[in-house]
């Protein structure tokens, strides 16, 4: 995805000269090294200092330029998050925060690099809009978006590199502020965002062996939200599954959920996301998501065996780091 | 120097008589309010004074005396008032604007909105300043303008590493169009900086040591300060460190710093007004 992206702004960036990246100490991936040896000056490195990264991209905005600001999630938004707030919000200008690594994609790096409350921290701010494309496809689509748009202030999270397909030839075109139906089915519908979603290809799957059809469907824009989009999806299917790699406060889930409520649609919705805890589990993607009981086998089991969908209760430790009874 | 135009018509006894003005202005609208910064806007008063007044040319090529060719930002938000009053006088702002000002009728608050007429950014969270006037200043830099950008910060402000950061970012980038005054009045919200804060003392020696280019004067001298900027090289970014008394030309006010948010009753008003009137004579 991050290699999609940079190929996609360096070909953008040759042609608008209004172009720039202010990156924070993160290695140039792909084509990003071209468009730094290529446009110097438009190639700006603030060092570990994220909040004039932030600030620099207001600034330059306010002067006509189209700043990106681009390093890992946590340190994209949590680190300068008042200056995302203030400088950028606040002022509702068009600069484009890239969050690598959205979710728990730093698996071994530990907690302090994975951004899995990000896209809820995101949506909460006013005039910030949100996407999360699932695949290279998408992410092309979304950064020529960002590229063009007047319209403010953007959290563009990303995956790292490596991300299949999950696009078909039958996928619908991206359209910003629009769900996407990767496919088209007619009792169940797997809804999700980023790069998980790959998971919700699978089940589809499982789905099909049972003899049922499923919908796939990328809610690549989390704000605005196509809340008009999930209401007729809700309508349309039987059964709709939520699967984020994100906290479930503030998320996709809580959405459908009030979304679902409020329609008075009655159809199954279960939701699968990360947990409200800070993992100490080392290993590969895979393995943080399976501790956060984000796995392909524990979404089977509870969907068509008896084990119960949902997050866990939320774990609160004394400081002694026991867990405090409830 | 490109800021060279505005210097020539920078006549220093009509500065000192505006500033009477601006005061006394200030002073009026503080009525309307029960609390806003006056001593934090009578710091930096000639500093602001000397930028609008002095070194920011005037878009006279689109015959329009209303816009700048060159920007300000007003990084210590809170100290807002002093600009507003010479918007006001320069006709970019309307004395309506003032008389609604923090009012649900008005448009103009306690800390400056990006998009009213005038304002380059909202501030009032404080190190914002810097990091905006780098990203305004590079940007001309690359695209080849000779805009300069100045900023007006608080010495609070100085406690924020964020500001820090972009001097560093600043320095870095060789951005001689940037020229940033600091109001160096010693006081934060709380206490006396050097009493409670001593090391943030020498303030001079740690802004060159980021790269800057700096000269300390005193802040309520028009002409010293009009001199500190004519000395600069113009290849790096160049601080202005004023020294400045918070409350600056009322008695009752100078060095007081319950006045950095309360509003004066009406007798102390008419104290302040009777003050300022004196010295103007």
């Amino acid at each position: 995805m991050r290699n999609t992206f940079a190929d996609t702004f360096y070909e953008a960036g040759k042609l608008d000269k209004r172009l720039v990246v202010v990156v924070a100490d993160i290695s140039p991936a792909g084509s990003m090294q071209k468009f730094r040896e290529d446009f110097p000056d438009r190639f700006i490195n603030t060092g570990v200092a994220e909040q004039v990264m932030i600030g620099m991209c207001a600034g330059m905005s306010m002067q006509g330029l189209r700043p990106f600001a681009y390093t890992i999630a946590t340190f994209a938004l949590y680190r300068p998050f008042e200056f995302i707030r203030d400088d950028l919000c606040y002022q509702n200008l068009p600069v484009t925060v890239v969050g690598i690594g959205g979710g728990v994609t730093y698996s071994n790096l530990g907690s302090t690099h994975h951004a899995q409350e990000d896209v809820a921290v995101a949506c909460a701010v006013p005039n910030l809009r949100v996407i999360a494309p699932c695949d290279p496809e998408e992410t092309r689509a979304a950064t020529f978006w960002c590229i063009d748009q007047r319209e403010g202030p953007v959290y563009l999270r990303l995956g790292k590199a490596g991300e299949p397909r999950l696009s078909n030839d039958s996928s619908e075109p991206f359209q910003y502020g629009k769900l996407r139906y990767l496919r088209r089915g007619k009792d169940v519908c797997i809804i999700g965002y980023g790069p998980i979603l790959k998971m919700g290809i699978d089940l589809a799957g499982e789905y099909e062996q049972r003899g049922k059809s499923a919908s796939v469907v990328s809610a690549h824009t989390l704000k605005p939200l196509d809340r008009e989009g999930i209401r007729a999806m809700l309508a349309e299917h039987s059964e709709v599954v939520v699967i984020e790699e994100m906290v479930s406060r503030g998320g996709l889930a809580d959405a459908v959920r009030v979304i679902a409520w409020e329609s008075g649609v009655r159809c199954k919705i279960d939701c699968f996301s990360l947990q409200d805890e800070f993992i100490h589990c080392y290993g590969k993607h895979e393995d943080t998501l399976r501790a956060h009981d984000l796995s392909l086998d524990r979404i089977i089991a509870c969907l068509f065996g008896s084990m119960s969908s949902g997050p866990r209760d939320a774990k609160l430790n004394d400081v002694l780091g026991r867990e405090i009874a409830r | 120097m490109t800021a060279g135009t505005g210097h020539n018509r920078f006549d220093v006894v009509a500065a000192r008589r505006r500033c009477l003005f601006y005061r006394r202005r200030i002073l009026d609208i503080s009525q309307q309010v029960t609390a806003l910064h006056v001593a934090p806007a009578f710091s930096c008063l000639e500093m602001v004074d000397l930028i609008y007044h002095g070194l920011m040319r005037p878009d006279l090529m689109h015959s329009n005396p209303k816009r700048f060719l060159d920007g300000f930002l007003m990084s210590k938000g809170h100290g807002c008032l002093s600009q507003y009053v010479i918007l006001e006088d320069l006709g970019i702002l309307t004395k309506t604007d003032l008389d609604r000002y923090c009012t649900p009728a008005g448009r103009l608050g306690a800390h400056p909105d990006y998009g009213v007429p005038g304002i380059e950014a909202s501030t009032g969270s404080l190190g914002h300043g810097m990091g905006i006037a780098t990203g305004m200043a590079y940007a001309e830099k690359i695209k080849g303008t000779d805009r300069l950008t100045h900023l007006m910060l608080s010495d609070g402000e100085l406690q924020e590493g964020s500001t820090w950061e972009a001097m560093m970012m600043a320095a870095n980038l060789e951005i001689g169009n940037l020229i940033a005054f600091v109001d160096l009045n010693d006081f934060g919200g709380l206490t006396r900086m050097s009493e409670s804060h001593p090391a943030f003392y020498p303030v001079l020696d740690k802004i060159r040591a980021f790269g800057w280019e700096a000269v300390e004067v005193n802040g309520h001298d028009a002409s010293a300060l009009l001199d500190a900027v004519k000395s600069r090289s113009g290849k790096h970014p160049f601080m202005v460190v004023g020294k400045t008394v918070k409350g600056k030309g009322v008695s009752y006010m100078e060095h007081v710093n319950i006045w950095h948010y309360r509003s004066p009753n009406k007798e102390e008003y008419a104290k302040a007004i009777a003050e300022l009137k004196e010295i103007s004579s």
